[in-house]
């Protein structure tokens, strides 16, 4: 009898250890950490809550009118039907033929276009074939007709439901998607 | 009921074969009435033709193919568009009609708009103006290579009766998943009792049976004679020396490796403020890592990706399919309000953006303390990584965690092992076959390299 209960308690008292050590683990918050000053900085994380500005947040828009610093160009056409037209008949690449790298806008597009207007420019990227975004036309489609220009003035504003992808790619690496897109067009017109 | 065109008669069917169907899953006593019923089902569908035919005049005008339809439909105007719901441009149920009742516009005005909306917007017609400041202006695509039978068709698929909702199946999927949970939980808790019961059951019959040997004068034999087991344990003193050291060695061995996993975050899973599965978008939608995580191909970090990333796709997709929102119940989450979140976060009322957006107070995981310095476009962009290598399969990933312990020697350990890609970079061809030559390998591995130097990644 006694040694009965002895082993209860034995295995009990093992049972109830594994389970608080299993239970200890907790995934949703993060380890004790040794000297935590050393990890967490003093000044601002990006990103970072903080009441210094009033809307909360650290991360500020800049000022109104500042630009960025290096070979910034302002994209100067506006996001409006008439700027759409004019870019369509005026606005041409400034990289030339031998700046223009197919190595480099293709996979470019395939990333950022592929997924949606297909990775030969059909309008059948994967997101259409499996029909979560509709109605992507193909390059090639007559009623667009798109031209350098549309293409540059539809990847900076976005068209209808595309979005502006001018946060995504440079302004370079868009010029190189532009001629991307051109050489798909061109291949879906043979 | 010939005038009726063939699609029209297909969804009656199904959509009462349906209903039929239902009842019978509902009650299954219903076997027997279903003569009865299948009489009631052909009354209904007949009063069903005779109500359509009474209501919607154009319907024998069009005799465009639904099908076909649809997929113009699909490919050319749902970018814009949507049946039931009003995007970039109006919905487009019943177009047709509701601008013959409405407006007193025929198909010839449709098709001039559909081909060029832009020409009859400037000839001054008086509805196309309206439609065209409606909606902000935004100049709708012509279509000239559209022909007579192509927007027939997508006129004949625009005609077509709104689906017949699905809700009932889908609540009653739901029930029967969280009664399967219930009974699951119910048969483990049933278990254990019994499990308990029998414990108990086993100490009673024990107690029992002593008391019954006390009573009769039965002496249990016991087995004292011998020294015990402890205590010939503890007069042998190489055993307990033997004991100590054994029990000191594991036990600094457990304290070593709870102190070695201080500050380490591997499996760190925390919940997020919106559920965003990165296993639907980089897993089954195949999206780029890079797509949304643009900044790891040209900087330091690889950055949160700002909500106007999300609304590239979700500007359209504002709901999921049924099957999509069957998974999620699996993982007790609706995605539908996870992507009105989103919507409420950026400010968008389905239409439009109305200014009034909230910040999302995401919760980092992968996080370096300061005093180390990692850049993502040299990794991604320069190395050619997968992303895969540290953060893990985040394409099969639910919830997003950490799948790298991020420590110091997981990165020297990976610096060991990677070769680096020369080839192809003349820049460096010399330095290169010179370090070659100096250690001896064909491969150069990026500790070579001076990946292991201090200053490279603390400075």
């Amino acid at each position: 009898m006694h040694i009965n209960m002895k082993t209860v308690a034995k295995f009990s008292t093992v049972i109830i250890v594994l389970v608080s050590l299993v239970s200890c683990q907790k995934t949703s918050s993060r380890n004790y950490q040794y000297m935590p000053n050393m990890y967490e900085s003093i000044g601002y994380e990006t990103y970072q809550e903080s009441d210094a500005f009033g809307n909360g947040v650290e991360a500020q828009l800049p000022a109104e009118g500042s630009i960025p610093r290096g070979d910034f160009m302002p994209f100067e056409i506006e996001n409006t039907n008439e700027g759409y037209a004019f870019a369509k008949a005026n606005l041409k690449n400034p990289l030339d033929s031998t700046q223009v790298d197919y190595e480099v806008g293709g996979p470019l597009y395939n990333i950022y276009c592929g997924i949606c207007h297909g990775n030969k420019g059909d309008g059948k990227g994967k997101l259409v074939q499996r029909e979560k975004i509709l109605g992507v036309p193909s390059y090639a489609d007559v009623g667009r007709a798109i031209t350098t220009g549309s293409i540059y003035h539809t990847l900076y504003y976005g068209k209808n439901t595309m979005g502006s992808y001018a946060n995504q790619l440079n302004e370079t690496e868009r010029w190189q998607v532009v001629a991307y897109v051109e050489k798909l067009k061109a291949d879906l017109e043979k | 009921m010939l005038l009726l065109p063939e699609f029209l008669q297909r969804s009656f069917f199904t959509f009462l074969m349906k209903k039929s169907y239902q009842s019978l899953e509902d009650n299954p006593t219903y076997n027997m009435k279903q003569v009865i019923y299948c009489g009631l089902t052909s009354k209904i569908y007949s009063l069903c033709i005779v109500l359509l035919l009474t209501f919607s005049t154009s319907l024998i005008a069009q005799e465009g193919d639904p099908v076909n339809g649809k997929s113009l439909f699909n490919s050319n105007c749902a970018a814009c568009h949507k049946l039931d719901k009003p995007m970039t441009g109006p919905a487009l149920r019943n177009v047709e009609s509701r601008l013959a009742d409405e407006q007193g516009l025929d198909r010839e005005w449709l098709a001039a708009w559909i081909r060029n909306s832009s020409a009859l917007i400037k000839s001054g017609d008086a509805y196309a103006n309206k439609v065209y400041n409606e909606y902000n202006g935004v100049a709708m695509t012509a279509f000239p290579q559209l022909s007579d039978t192509d927007i027939s068709d997508i006129l004949a698929y625009t005609a077509a009766p709104a689906p017949a909702p699905v809700v009932v199946e889908k609540t009653g999927g739901e029930v029967a998943g969280e009664q399967s949970g219930i009974s699951n939980n119910l048969i483990l808790g049933a278990l254990a009792l019994l499990f308990a019961l029998l414990a108990m059951a086993l100490v009673l019959v024990n107690r029992t049976l002593n008391r019954f040997a006390e009573a009769k004068g039965i002496e249990v034999v016991s087995e004292n004679k011998r020294t015990p087991l402890w205590k010939a344990f503890v007069q042998n003193q190489f055993l307990v020396l033997v004991t100590a050291i054994l029990f000191l060695l594991s036990s600094g061995y457990f304290v070593y490796g709870y102190l070695m996993q201080v500050g380490v975050d591997q499996g760190y899973e925390p919940v997020q403020p919106i559920h965003y599965s990165h296993r639907i978008h980089a897993g089954d939608n195949g999206i780029d890592c890079k797509y949304c995580h643009s900044s790891a191909r040209v900087s330091k970090t690889s950055g949160i990706p700002s909500l106007n990333v999300c609304m590239n796709c979700h500007k359209s997709i504002s709901e999921v399919a049924p099957e999509t929102l069957a998974e999620g119940e699996e993982f007790g989450v609706n995605y539908n309000n996870e992507i009105q979140k989103l919507y409420d976060a950026v400010g968008w009322d389905g239409t439009a953006y109305t200014g009034d957006s909230q910040p999302v107070k995401w919760i980092r995981i992968h996080n370096l303390p300061d005093f180390a310095y990692f850049n993502h476009s040299q990794h991604v962009t320069v190395g050619g990584i997968e992303c895969q290598t540290c953060h893990g399969p985040v394409e099969e990933m639910e919830i997003m965690y950490q799948h790298a312990p991020l420590t110091m020697g997981w990165c020297i350990n990976c610096h060991r092992e990677t070769n680096v890609k020369v080839k192809d970079n003349e820049y460096y061809t010399k330095i290169h076959e010179e370090l070659s030559k100096k250690y001896g390998v064909e491969q150069l591995t990026a500790a070579q390299m001076g990946g292991l130097e201090c200053g490279k990644c603390h400075y």
